[in-house]
């Protein structure tokens, strides 16, 4: 890493109370008070957010798209876990 | 079945991708992508912020004289947004593994373009009206459909930009609005800068489809999804309509509608002068540029000072 670059930082923003964080986007900054900052002029000029959550992306660790096949596989063939799987007259109401 | 992209062969990859891309399906950044693909994107992202970065100069130069607090605020925040798309740009092309000291030195040193359109000066306040109803009509014609690029990342930050874009088209129409309703000498303001803006915003589009040899490649991989020319006889078609409102006239004399084709007509681009200021000799690509790399020298004493700062407040926090 170059002697100025900073860190980079992943951002993720609350738009109101009673949802998630969701990922914004990234940025750089030199701390974590920084990157609070940066995003709130970067990503929320608009009013997009009442929260922010930043992380260091070197922190964040991530399933490999090249597994993806086998790491999934497990949950392919129990479609018993889905409401619609189960068979049941249409007389049946409330369910 | 385990899948392991190791073992597979670069034509057996390069199918899985392409599969991918016809079905619709985005490319995220550790997905395996072709080389060129990736260097395609670092090259036409990196433009798209420094287009951004640098594009933030010319609609500077009108803040401090601004005619009302209005325009001011308006023109500020206008600003600041194209700072935000340019970041937003960067950090997208930095998923790519390319680091931004990098993208930087090679927007400073010349070695990256960014968008003509930047390289004519803002001679009159009207021109703060041209540039937010042509070149930002213009960008947004371009990066609608970029929207739906097949690199996730891409399209995710166009997504974000276009959404801010439209007030920038809006605010510049009624700056030129208001000109056409104001005095004969403001009148003739709002045309002579539609009249210097209209043929680079035209060009923006870049060189015709049958002078652009990667179109074809970056349609395939759904980079792009309207070639030049289609989207720059959609830009015409609906410009030619909007300057009724205004009651000003487009400096073509070959505009005219096609019954036939359902679309205008309009006159030869001079190819001349666009490739003239690509090639570094407009009337401000020396100018902006200065402008850039002394904007990032003298900035770096608050890199440097903030990286202290940062480490001071660590040392802080362990003595505590």
């Amino acid at each position: 890493m170059a002697e100025n670059q900073w860190p980079l930082w992943e951002v993720f923003i609350r738009s109101k109370q009673g949802l998630d964080h969701k990922h914004a986007g990234s940025l750089h900054a030199a701390d974590a008070q920084m990157a609070i900052e940066n995003a709130r002029d970067v990503y929320t000029r608009r009013m997009e957010g009442v929260s922010i959550w930043v992380v260091e992306s070197k922190y964040v660790h991530a399933s490999s798209p090249d597994d993806a096949t086998s790491f999934y596989e497990p949950a392919n063939d129990k479609v018993y876990r889905h409401p619609t799987f189960y068979d049941l007259p249409d007389e049946l109401k409330h369910m | 079945m385990r899948v392991n992209i190791h073992h597979m062969s670069v034509q057996d990859l390069e199918k899985i991708f392409q599969d991918k891309i016809d079905a619709d399906i985005r490319i995220e950044p550790k997905d395996w992508m072709p080389d060129a693909y990736r260097k395609t994107l670092i090259r036409q992202m990196s433009q798209h912020a420094h287009s951004e970065i640098v594009g933030m100069l010319p609609e500077a130069n009108w803040i401090t004289r601004a005619p009302t607090l209005r325009r001011k605020a308006t023109l500020i925040a206008k600003v600041q947004d194209e700072a935000g798309h340019g970041l937003y740009l960067y950090a997208a092309t930095e998923t790519l593994g390319a680091g931004r000291e990098e993208l930087l030195e090679q927007l400073h040193t010349g070695k990256a373009k960014y968008s003509s359109i930047f390289n004519y000066p803002t001679l009159t306040w009207a021109d703060m009206g041209a540039i937010g109803w042509l070149v930002d009509g213009a960008a947004i014609m371009n990066q609608v459909p970029l929207c739906r690029a097949s690199y996730g990342p891409y399209a995710r930050a166009m997504v974000r930009i276009c959404k801010e874009e439209s007030f920038h088209q809006r605010q510049g129409f009624e700056i030129l609005l208001t000109l056409s309703k104001g005095s004969a000498g403001q009148r003739r303001m709002c045309q002579d800068a539609i009249d210097r803006w209209w043929w680079p915003s035209v060009m923006m589009f870049g060189p015709n489809d049958d002078a652009s040899p990667h179109t074809a490649q970056s349609m395939q991989w759904k980079i792009k999804r309207f070639s030049n020319d289609e989207l720059r006889q959609r830009f015409v078609d609906i410009c030619a309509e909007q300057v009724k409102i205004l009651g000003m006239t487009i400096p073509d004399p070959d505009l005219k509608w096609n019954e036939q084709r359902q679309h205008y007509d309009f006159g030869a681009i001079d190819w001349d002068e666009f490739w003239n200021v690509v090639k570094g000799n407009g009337p401000c690509n020396k100018e902006r540029l200065a402008a850039r790399v002394r904007a990032h020298e003298e900035g770096a004493w608050v890199r440097e000072a903030a990286t202290a700062h940062a480490e001071k407040r660590e040392l802080k926090k362990d003595r505590a």
